[in-house]
């Protein structure tokens, strides 16, 4: 056990301190009470730290050693994609000439990067088997709330406006009921039936002429390919409403089958899981939406074209769109990742992406399956939902299991969720790890099922081995603490 | 295959656990009707080194600012990124990492949201942050819906000056019938307070503008403030992090909530994103506030350490009660923003500040010069302004973009009847010589 602390940033501050080297005035001073007027100009300053460019580096180097990556250790974070991150795509995506682009330059001075979107796009459309695609917005629950609104668009269009309600399923990702409320959509969850998938009874009761469209992801979220789809978009489609495809899962299925074949009229795709985009510890992300032809006309403007000379150019008279969901293009940086992922992996790669990513979770399942619960008890696809329901007799939970597996130094599934298993673990291994790690993983989640029984404080005690203990949440939340503030009677201005 | 590991031994051992003779066994559950029969037809895959040949190809095809002399501004700025901004936010422990849900492992970033929650705070002048947004724009829009949520009103006044871009985003969100939204006009450069006060009343849940404003201009927000009190609706402000090293915070001058553009600080330009959205807000918000929040707590030993807190507002718990749909926000670069501002402190931000404050006026006073150029308004600004010109600007713009000058933007590309104006902005990136020359060639075409 090494427990530490690290000083805040403000508690390493010495006045007088500079961690940078600017360059002086060239050109005369203006009094800034007289450029702008005295009641606006603040007389010190924001009160921001003050250190040397060491202080700043040891710090954050130090932060950093108190976190861990997929660089560090075996992530399998169900539903999150957590794949290694090519380090030559780092390198590309800051190549001056991308970085050094302003979005408002003439797209001549740009031609370099709208080309590489042009052809995202048309990767993506490949990818998914739809006609056009956007890369506007920034993550995957801002590619649903866009493609919630090309819904929206259609309906409208059509003179259609009675459509308020949007179906998804009982075990969707949240983002699914938050990304329609937030569009203005009224939620009705669809029940799951005993095999996992969407419970054809219940959706056509729940379809009707009120129904915009349905949200899904295919695989679900407990990791299982519903063998109903069709059906199931025939049954929206049969009543007018259009099928959304939630792309957070495309990691099990890229070149095996497709969205648009499956019938989905748009979907979204996240390229921080899928195509191999480290994830930032939270972003950035980006959640490109991709359409079928009765929806290009409403996708977000601008759209990135080429003209008969081959020239590239952004095209903001598209009277139709929806408008913009962000500023300028979407997450560009990020785009050029995924690009270079894309055009090394080719299409036999991806492939292979997929089916290793499905073999590797079946792996895992039958080595674990005896020692967890396992409610659906099928072929899984990219990832698999256990359940630790059998360990509650010795008072250990999903959460228990997590934080010992920090001891382990392995980053844990994600726990409880889907919301329709109980203390579920959602284990996601991804292709790109070995069946060495992938053994010790299950080695770790066996020997702590049997910890479970023969020293489970150890478990309920977890993590051991981490920077601090299990911190207190419920402290956290109700005496909320979100910003350091000065010691009382410490030197203000 | 690149980075997939197995040799056909692994596969074997593997299949054999799982009790298969094939990998497409497992695919079963998937139709045959909706099998891919063909192979994706996309480019045929590169290797390492073709890649980098490739990318660096159209990367070149690309002419950024560095190859010009740039005063473009307009929502996406070019300052100094000192060098230790990128070595610290290329530790993969940082970048490989995902949301920090397990809080002992993620004690890193928890830390960071929580110190960069602090800054937004100090800058801004309000009492609570989170840990980032999306952009600008959308961190101006989700304001606006939080004002809604807040107030249970359903009409929203936007400033003529606030970036387009930004209102044509907020119009977005806005537009499923959440509620309506209405433009102020700014005659003279500044959000007019007549017709504010003509148009506020307790239907209206926010007033949104910007500070400096589109035009460069630093609004009066104390006056725009007392009229939102009068009648109940928040002042929303979008503020540019960088002139809040001189400036007063909007919090101190009576705005509600504060939200902003961050790639100013810290992070490049790249033709518009990723870029950070920051929010501040007054701690009557603080439950509508959207996305991530650190907070800091203890563990059983008294160890001070960080969570993600008051997720009962959230997506994955709320599902459609929530708020807002946001997840994975821009967590990278909050992070380069919370090293820049650590790296700037107290003195190098108001350093910063006061460089762009002298050079802008520099370059305004000697463009003025220049026959039949002047002010467009003849208010107090920041980094950026508004010049007339006797021709369009479009025009200007074309010409001396010939001469390896990006003058600015125009107007004209937003607003009807301003197609002689052009916005300018002048960083502290920006020297002498370089402004000197603009004059020169603007004065040679005019």
């Amino acid at each position: 056990m090494s427990r530490s602390t690290e000083p805040l940033i403000f508690e390493l501050s010495s006045p007088g301190r500079l961690g940078v080297d600017l360059p002086r005035c060239d050109v005369p001073s203006v009094d800034p009470g007289k450029a702008i007027g005295q009641n606006l100009v603040s007389s010190t300053g924001p009160d921001l730290p003050e250190l040397s460019e060491i202080d700043v580096i040891r710090h954050f180097t130090r932060l950093s050693k108190r976190n861990i990556g997929v660089d560090t250790s075996f992530y399998p974070l169900g539903s999150c994609t957590m794949k290694y991150n090519p380090k030559v795509n780092e390198d590309l995506a800051s190549l001056p000439g991308f970085a050094s682009v302003h979005p408002l330059q003439p797209a001549d001075d740009a031609q370099g990067t709208l080309r590489l979107l042009y052809e995202l796009e048309q990767f993506l459309v490949e990818i998914g088997g739809m006609d056009a695609a956007s890369l506007q917005p920034a993550a995957g629950a801002q590619g649903e709330m866009t493609g919630l609104m090309l819904i929206r668009a259609y309906h409208m269009a059509n003179g259609d406006s009675a459509r308020r309600k949007i179906l998804v399923p009982d075990s969707s990702h949240g983002t699914n009921p938050a990304s329609a409320a937030l569009t203005g959509f009224e939620v009705v969850e669809v029940m799951s039936n005993d095999r996992g998938g969407v419970d054809l009874e219940d959706l056509k009761r729940l379809t009707d002429e009120t129904v915009a469209g349905l949200m899904l992801t295919n695989p679900n979220t407990l990791g299982l390919f519903d063998e109903n789809i069709e059906e199931i978009v025939k049954i929206v489609h049969n009543a007018g409403g259009l099928a959304y495809y939630d792309g957070a899962n495309m990691n099990a299925i890229l070149g095996i089958c497709r969205p648009g074949d499956m019938g989905f009229d748009v979907m979204h795709f996240n390229l921080h899981k899928t195509f191999s985009t480290p994830h930032g510890g939270g972003g950035p992300g980006s959640g490109p939406v991709a359409v079928k032809k009765h929806l290009t006309r409403f996708l977000p403007k601008p759209r990135v074209r080429k003209d008969s000379d081959g020239r590239y150019y952004l095209d903001n008279d598209c009277p139709d769109s929806i408008g913009k969901v962000r500023s300028f293009c979407g997450n560009v940086g990020v785009c050029i990742k995924a690009y270079c992922y894309i055009r090394q992996m080719g299409a036999a790669g991806l492939t292979e992406v997929s089916k290793n990513a499905v073999l590797n979770a079946n792996y895992l399942l039958s080595r674990l399956k005896g020692t967890y619960d396992l409610p659906y008890d099928r072929t899984c696809m990219h990832e698999f939902v256990l359940s630790a329901e059998n360990l509650k007799s010795s008072g250990v939970k999903a959460r228990d299991v997590a934080k010992r597996l920090l001891d382990y130094g392995v980053h844990p599934p994600t726990v409880y969720f889907p919301l329709i298993v109980h203390e579920a673990l959602m284990v996601e291994p991804t292709e790109t790890e070995t069946i060495e790690t992938l053994d010790a993983f299950a080695d770790a989640m066996i020997a702590i099922a049997r910890e479970s029984e023969s020293d489970k404080e150890k478990v309920l005690g977890a993590p051991h081995e981490t920077v601090v203990g299990r911190l207190d949440e419920v402290l956290a939340a109700r005496k909320p603490d979100l910003r350091w503030k000065p010691r009382a009677g410490a030197a203000a201005e | 295959m690149p980075y997939i590991p197995h040799t056909p031994r692994d596969q074997e051992r593997m299949m054999r656990a799982i009790g298969i003779g094939a990998v497409d066994e497992l695919f079963r559950d998937v139709p045959e009707s909706l099998r891919l029969r063909k192979q994706l037809d996309l480019p045929e895959p590169l290797s390492e080194m073709e890649l980098v040949a490739e990318l660096n190809e159209i990367a070149n095809a690309n002419r950024g600012v560095d190859h010009y002399t740039s005063f473009l501004g307009a929502g996406a700025y070019d300052h100094f990124v000192p060098s230790a901004v990128n070595h610290l936010v290329s530790r993969s422990e940082f970048y490989t990492a995902y949301t920090p849900y397990q809080a002992e492992i993620s004690q890193g970033i928890l830390q960071a949201i929580y110190e960069f929650q602090t800054m937004v705070c100090i800058l801004t002048g309000m009492d609570v942050a989170n840990a980032s947004m999306y952009d600008g724009a959308t961190a101006a829009a989700e304001a606006a819906v939080m004002s809604l949520n807040a107030s249970g009103r359903k009409r929203v006044l936007v400033s003529q000056f606030v970036n387009p871009e930004y209102r044509s985003v907020i119009s977005t969100y806005l537009s499923g019938g959440l509620a309506t939204v209405d433009e102020l006009a700014c005659p003279g450069g500044v959000t007019g307070i007549d017709q504010l006060r003509a148009m506020l009343d307790d239907s209206v849940a926010s007033v949104i503008v910007q500070y400096p404003n589109f035009a460069g201009i630093v609004e009066d927000l104390e006056a725009l403030a007392g009229e939102c009190q009068r009648v109940g609706a928040a002042l929303i402000v979008i503020a540019d992090p960088i002139s809040l090293g001189l400036l007063k915070s909007p919090g101190a001058l009576g705005a509600d909530i504060v939200v902003g553009e961050g790639q100013s600080m810290g992070n490049p330009l790249h033709f518009g994103g990723p870029y950070l959205g920051f929010m501040g807000a007054r701690v009557k918000y603080l439950r509508y506030l959207p996305g991530r929040i650190s907070g800091a707590t203890t563990d059983g030993e008294g160890n001070r350490g960080f969570v993600l807190t008051l997720q009962a507002r959230e997506q994955h718990i709320r599902r459609e009660r929530a708020y807002s749909n946001i997840c994975t926000n821009q967590s990278l670069n909050a992070l380069a923003a919370t090293i820049y501002l650590s790296l700037m402190g107290k003195t190098g931000l108001r350093r910063v500040a006061e460089l762009c404050l002298n050079k802008s006026h520099y370059l305004a006073g000697r463009l003025c010069e220049i026959d039949g150029v002047s002010m467009a308004y003849e208010a107090p600004f920041f980094k950026e302004f508004v010049v007339r010109l006797p021709m369009p600007a479009e025009e200007v713009v074309n010409k001396l973009r010939t001469h390896r000058i990006l003058a600015g933007v125009p107007m004209g590309r937003y607003y009807s009847g301003m197609e002689n104006l052009l916005l300018i902005c002048v960083t502290e990136k920006r020297t002498k010589e370089d402004m000197d020359e603009f004059v020169q060639r603007l004065g040679a075409i005019l």
